[in-house]
């Protein structure tokens, strides 16, 4: 609902990055987004599309890789992996403890950039 | 110039600057001695009626202030001016959620110097206001009966980052097939630690506890010494 708002930040960051090392294109963004995020990667790239144009950005393409969401268990302390249906649900593969805490899976992260 | 494509290596949060604002204002209200809590639901789960009833209960104890976010109206910033709480309407103009740099704005409009406890009325909505740090000192979210016992599997998020749920519209329990310990179960599997009240904002069940908590929470960021000398009502 808010990909307007975090593809501003977005091309901010981008064009942070670029300034001043001679980026003549931006040609892929890689970015890294938590299992828990409930936003739309097309529409990410929609509004990136249109936020950047007359920039180096331009026509960059974001590849959005998802991030698996993260608990880690309370009573034994193993942590693993869940998938955004299993969360509520899970139960410690360890020890069978339902007690799980979230360590990871709303991550909003630029990684790199590949540029011409 | 070579046509080669190089990467550069980037790693930033894309939240980070609010995440920072967000501390900032947390060091602020620290200084100020004003607790900042966070209120959260979906559209029409009781928050404008819980905040009412909360101020009701612990009036003689704090001084309050509101911060009333919405979309497009005025509505509930009325309903508490009408108490004579100090309100400040945030109209987001379309905005989903709140962030840390609009309960700023918010909070400049009031006088902190005067108000032991703010409380951020903030967009209907149990997916975006998940993922933007108030400010806040402590996150509360409500969830009511008639929203059905399942929206922790559909909104996880908000169930992890909230340190408090209440469970509204226990009135209505009798009346609606809502599975109150399914419920707690599939909170708890996301957030262990979240503190569970059941109210009424209707009928006030519930209100001792959830009081209770919300004045020990307010009176240790507060300091007792200054809940005590700062008995002068505005």
């Amino acid at each position: 609902m808010h990909e307007l708002q975090i593809t501003e930040r977005i091309l901010d960051i981008v064009l942070k990055h670029a300034l001043g090392q001679d980026v003549t294109k931006v040609v892929r963004i890689h970015l890294r987004i938590g299992a828990l995020s409930d936003l739309e990667d097309e529409w990410i790239q929609h509004y990136f599309d249109y936020l950047s144009r007359g920039t180096v950005a331009e026509n960059a393409q974001l590849a959005i890789r998802r991030a698996p969401a993260v608990l880690c268990c309370l009573s034994c302390s193993c942590s693993f992996e869940v998938t955004r249906e299993e969360l509520g649900r899970a139960r410690c593969p360890e020890c069978g403890e339902p007690g799980l805490e979230l360590v990871a899976g709303r991550e909003y992260l630029i990684e790199n950039m590949e540029v011409l | 110039m070579s046509d080669a494509v190089r990467l550069i290596e980037v790693k930033e949060e894309i939240h980070a600057d609010n995440e920072r604002v967000a501390q900032g204002l947390r060091s602020q209200l620290a200084q100020k001695k004003t607790f900042l809590l966070n209120l959260m639901s979906s559209p029409g789960a009781g928050k404008t009626r819980t905040i009412l009833k909360t101020i009701d209960a612990l009036r003689d104890r704090f001084r309050f202030g509101v911060l009333e976010a919405d979309i497009d109206s005025t509505v509930d910033a009325e309903l508490v001016a009408a108490r004579g709480i100090s309100v400040v309407q945030l109209r987001t103009g379309g905005f989903c959620h709140l962030d840390a740099s609009m309960v700023a704005k918010g909070l400049a409009a009031l006088d902190l110097d005067v108000l032991d406890v703010v409380v951020i009325e903030n967009v209907g909505n149990l997916v975006c206001p998940a993922e933007f740090d108030t400010g806040a000192a402590r996150n509360v979210m409500i969830l009511s009966v008639p929203e059905g016992d399942d929206k922790p599997l559909k909104y996880p998020l908000m169930f992890t980052v909230s340190d408090v749920l209440l469970v509204n519209k226990m009135d209505y329990l009798g009346l609606s097939d809502f599975d109150l310990k399914a419920m707690r179960e599939r909170v708890l599997r996301l957030n262990p630690r979240i503190q569970i009240f059941e109210i009424s904002a209707k009928t006030g069940q519930g209100f001792d506890q959830w009081a209770a908590w919300l004045s020990r929470e307010a009176s240790s960021f507060i300091g007792p010494v200054s809940g005590i000398l700062r008995d002068i009502r505005p």
